[in-house]
């Protein structure tokens, strides 16, 4: 059996997840994060993207954040997300929608309040693309 | 007949009062519902980055902020009263009330003076009748608050706490046990306390990234408001359950009384016909 390093996923909302898992994978505010059993104690912020869990068995499990914190204790990884979802649960549609809008906004944007705004906007929703093309890749 | 007019009139009024404390009962169920599903999505995170701010108080990070540091002597304290908007709940603003004036007089006892930030109609109505230190009052924040309607009386605390005046903030709400029983509890919200059962016994840091000072900055404050908007979200789940139980008790009170009522009603009623037949069978006999 491999080494697992329990793991919670909080988000203002609800509960996301709870459980043992083996690898966690995050998007910090300085690049990629993957975590293992035994790791050191880590405090960072996340950026919106996927979260990426390994299971026991090798099972993967996607889960989207919006930003948030990221913490790393000797026997457990907690995630504080501002809002998260199961990946599955993300509308492709939507979060198309959601990109093309922010696209448009950007083109369009005059001020520079408006333009920060639609920055964030367009950045959260390449995030979601990008958690539900890792989904994608894992179901082939 | 004329019997008995004003217990009649007095009848009505408390059935009409019973129907209202009645419905009043049935809205705070429907409610209570919705508030308690609030509090418990809340929950987990509200729990989860007190643990993690309890990690990160037993740290030894080379930055530490100023909500990290205990003060050597205590002068003044902060509290932040979380009470409801409105009345009708039975004893849950009494009970809050009287928790956090006693732990004020234990305070007092000691020197130390307190200054109120108060959220709810009910607390600034007390506080204006009784006196005390009010620094900052927020109303009206309805049964969905919203963080933003809070964070000005928040940052009043913490801004009086950062600048030294003083020198321990803690929040003072009702936990939310189960439909029947709500506790009035203290918290300490700052200085941050380290929490107790540590698995390191020596000195340890985290590793932080991108750096100390802004992580943590960001992390406190969204502690500090996760906490207060947690314990207001609960405390609104508490005033639709006392008010539930209240109302209920209304309710049966109103029935006794009717009961009660109907009975001397038609005493009085018997009492009339007999005498009224008493008086024909006695002119008869005159006749």
């Amino acid at each position: 059996m491999a080494m697992t390093i329990h793991c919670d996923i909080v988000s203002a909302e609800e509960e996301i997840f709870s459980g043992r898992v083996t690898m966690v994978s995050a998007t910090g505010t300085i690049g990629e994060l993957g975590i293992m059993p035994g790791h050191a104690p880590l405090l960072t912020g996340i950026r919106p993207g996927p979260v990426k869990l390994t299971m026991d068995g090798g099972e993967e499990e996607v889960f989207f954040a919006s930003g948030g914190y990221l913490e790393v204790q000797p026997g457990v990884v907690t995630v504080l997300a501002d809002t998260a979802l199961r990946a599955e649960d993300i509308d492709e549609a939507a979060a198309l929608e959601a990109q093309q809008s922010a696209e448009r906004m950007l083109s369009e944007q005059t001020a520079e309040i408006e333009f920060s705004a639609a920055a964030a906007a367009l950045a959260e929703a390449m995030a979601r693309q990008r958690t539900l093309a890792e989904l994608k890749k894992r179901r082939r | 007949m004329a019997v008995g007019k004003e217990i009649k009139n007095k009848i009505e009024s408390v059935e009409s009062t019973q129907k209202i404390t009645s419905a009043m009962q049935m809205v705070a169920t429907s409610r209570m519902r919705r508030t308690q599903d609030r509090m418990r999505h809340g929950r987990p995170y509200a729990e989860k980055i007190r643990q993690v701010i309890g990690h990160l108080a037993n740290a030894n990070p080379e930055y530490r902020h100023t909500y990290m540091q205990e003060r050597e002597s205590v002068t003044r304290i902060g509290y932040l009263v979380v009470s409801t908007d409105r009345g009708l709940c039975g004893g849950l603003n009494v009970n809050l009330f009287r928790t956090l004036l006693k732990d004020i007089g234990e305070w007092h006892a000691k020197g130390v003076e307190s200054e109120l930030g108060l959220i709810g109609n009910k607390a600034i109505s007390f506080f204006r009748s009784i006196g005390g230190n009010v620094r900052a009052t927020v109303s009206d924040v309805g049964e969905q608050p919203a963080l933003a309607d809070l964070i000005g009386g928040i940052k009043v605390m913490l801004d009086a706490f950062t600048d030294g005046e003083i020198d321990r903030l803690y929040i003072i709400s009702n936990d939310f046990v189960n439909t029947m029983t709500q506790k009035p509890v203290i918290r300490q919200l700052l200085p941050l306390n380290p929490e107790q059962n540590d698995d390191y016994g020596h000195r340890w840091d985290y590793i932080y990234e991108p750096d100390a000072q802004q992580l943590i900055e960001g992390l406190v404050t969204r502690f500090i408001e996760s906490q207060v908007y947690q314990a207001v979200i609960e405390n609104t789940a508490c005033e639709q359950a006392a008010k539930m139980i209240a109302m209920k008790n209304a309710t049966e009170n109103a029935e006794k009384l009717i009961e009660e009522l109907s009975l001397i009603y038609n005493n009085a009623r018997q009492a009339a016909i007999t005498q009224e037949i008493s008086e024909i069978v006695g002119g008869a006999a005159a006749v």
